[in-house]
């Protein structure tokens, strides 16, 4: 690929998705377009290369999508679902106790590994026989990463990333090498490919958002512009929670950090105080 | 320091395993047949017990019990490690005292994953 057909690259996976391709990632490219090519019918993968300065609708999509880091694990890096489990989640079940109504939005699930690791979560929560109503909502860039989330079929290798096998044994079933998980936990989640440059109308007001690991993939003024449409969508006691490494993301002054690393919340009102003790 | 035994009778197996377990500061100890663990861990009683459950003459779900029901037998924390991967010989090995599972073939983020699962690094 020569430095002019990657620039064209980058240009198109901008401004599709946001991502930045740095000129590190030529080979990883290379990689990732080569079955795109043999997909459309491209003898070799330079004619895709040709292509890329004005592609087809179709081809332009699937090279952006191809683009994207579909690397997930189940309870990924532990802190933040052991931090959702024991903090978040009873603090926003006691704020909600009236309405029984919690939302939560998983964007970028990749392949739904950290999904289904709060659909988890929340099932053994039992909310639901309490009469809550959950809403988990799932969403990727990737119309192929959904559909893989949407099926819910791991590997050996997969699911022995993260995965507690006591959980394993309870909520999938084994289908040859692989795994599947139960339809009652792939119920539980609303699927759906998700554009985070797109509008969050359609996401209503929602107690949860988990972003994590994506922010840093992006550029300043797409990051800004994803913090600002996510503060909106986010209720005043909601919660924001962000991979370890959020790179150069500026979250304030909409966010601050909560008690955990990675884990935000919006600000107080000025001129709020915290309750003095009596005496 | 934590302190695992490594059961299992490769010993390329063990070798393999002793080094990702020393690469997290994890001193490893290893013994190539049940007998030989089950005499060790009457002595020294490690932190936890790394064990394929389908060493040749030996009966894994025994062992399991036969370590729970030990003297400071509850300590371990018991990873099984094996090639049998079918609901039923996982659950039958958390009866008998496993507190995970590991399906062969395993690497080291597989390793990684486990030893955090339970608590060991």
């Amino acid at each position: 690929m020569t430095p002019a057909e990657f620039w064209n690259l980058a240009d198109l996976v901008r401004r599709r998705s946001g991502l930045v391709l740095t000129p590190d990632k030529i080979r990883f490219a290379e990689s990732k377009l080569a079955p795109i090519a043999g997909r459309f019918g491209f003898r070799k993968s330079a004619e895709l290369y040709a292509e890329l300065a004005h592609p087809r609708e179709e081809i332009a999509q699937a090279v952006a999508e191809a683009m994207t880091v579909n690397d997930s694990s189940f309870f990924r890096d532990r802190a933040p679902f052991e931090h959702f489990r024991d903090v978040t989640l009873p603090r926003l079940v006691k704020a909600r106790e009236t309405q029984k109504r919690l939302r939560i939005w998983c964007s970028a699930i990749a392949h739904g590994q950290e999904a289904y690791s709060l659909a988890m979560m929340l099932d053994d929560a039992g909310l639901a026989a309490q009469d809550w109503k959950i809403e988990l909502v799932g969403t990727d860039f990737s119309a192929e990463a959904v559909s893989r989330a949407r099926a819910g079929v791991y590997s050996q290798y997969e699911v022995q990333r993260g995965l507690p096998i006591q959980l394993l044994v309870k909520y999938f079933t084994q289908e040859g090498e692989n795994w599947r998980v139960n339809d009652r936990l792939r119920h539980m989640i609303t699927f759906r490919t998700f554009n985070l440059l797109d509008h969050f109308g359609w996401l209503g007001t929602l107690d949860v958002i988990f972003c994590r690991n994506v922010l840093m993939y992006f550029d300043e003024h797409t990051k800004s512009d994803v913090v600002h449409k996510m503060a909106d969508a986010l209720a005043p006691d909601g919660y924001l929670v962000l991979g370890d490494t959020i790179g150069s993301v500026k979250l304030r002054p909409r966010f601050e950090e909560s008690d955990l690393r990675g884990i935000y919340a919006k600000p107080r009102a000025a001129g709020m105080k915290p309750a003095r003790a009596a005496g | 320091m934590k302190h695992c035994l490594v059961v299992d009778d490769s010993r390329v197996i063990r070798k393999i395993a002793c080094t990702i377990l020393e690469s997290f500061s994890i001193a490893a100890d290893e013994a190539e047949d049940a007998a030989t663990a089950l005499n060790y861990c009457r002595v020294n009683m490690p932190d936890m017990i790394l064990f394929d459950s389908q060493l040749p003459g030996t009966n894994g779900l025994e062992f399991l019990r036969l370590i729970r029901r030990e003297p400071n037998g509850h300590h371990p924390v018991i990873v099984v490690c094996t090639t049998e991967n079918d609901v039923e010989q996982i659950t039958e090995a958390l009866g008998a005292g496993a507190n995970e599972y590991i399906m062969k073939p395993f690497d080291r983020e597989i390793l990684e994953s486990k030893l955090a699962q339970v608590g060991l690094i």
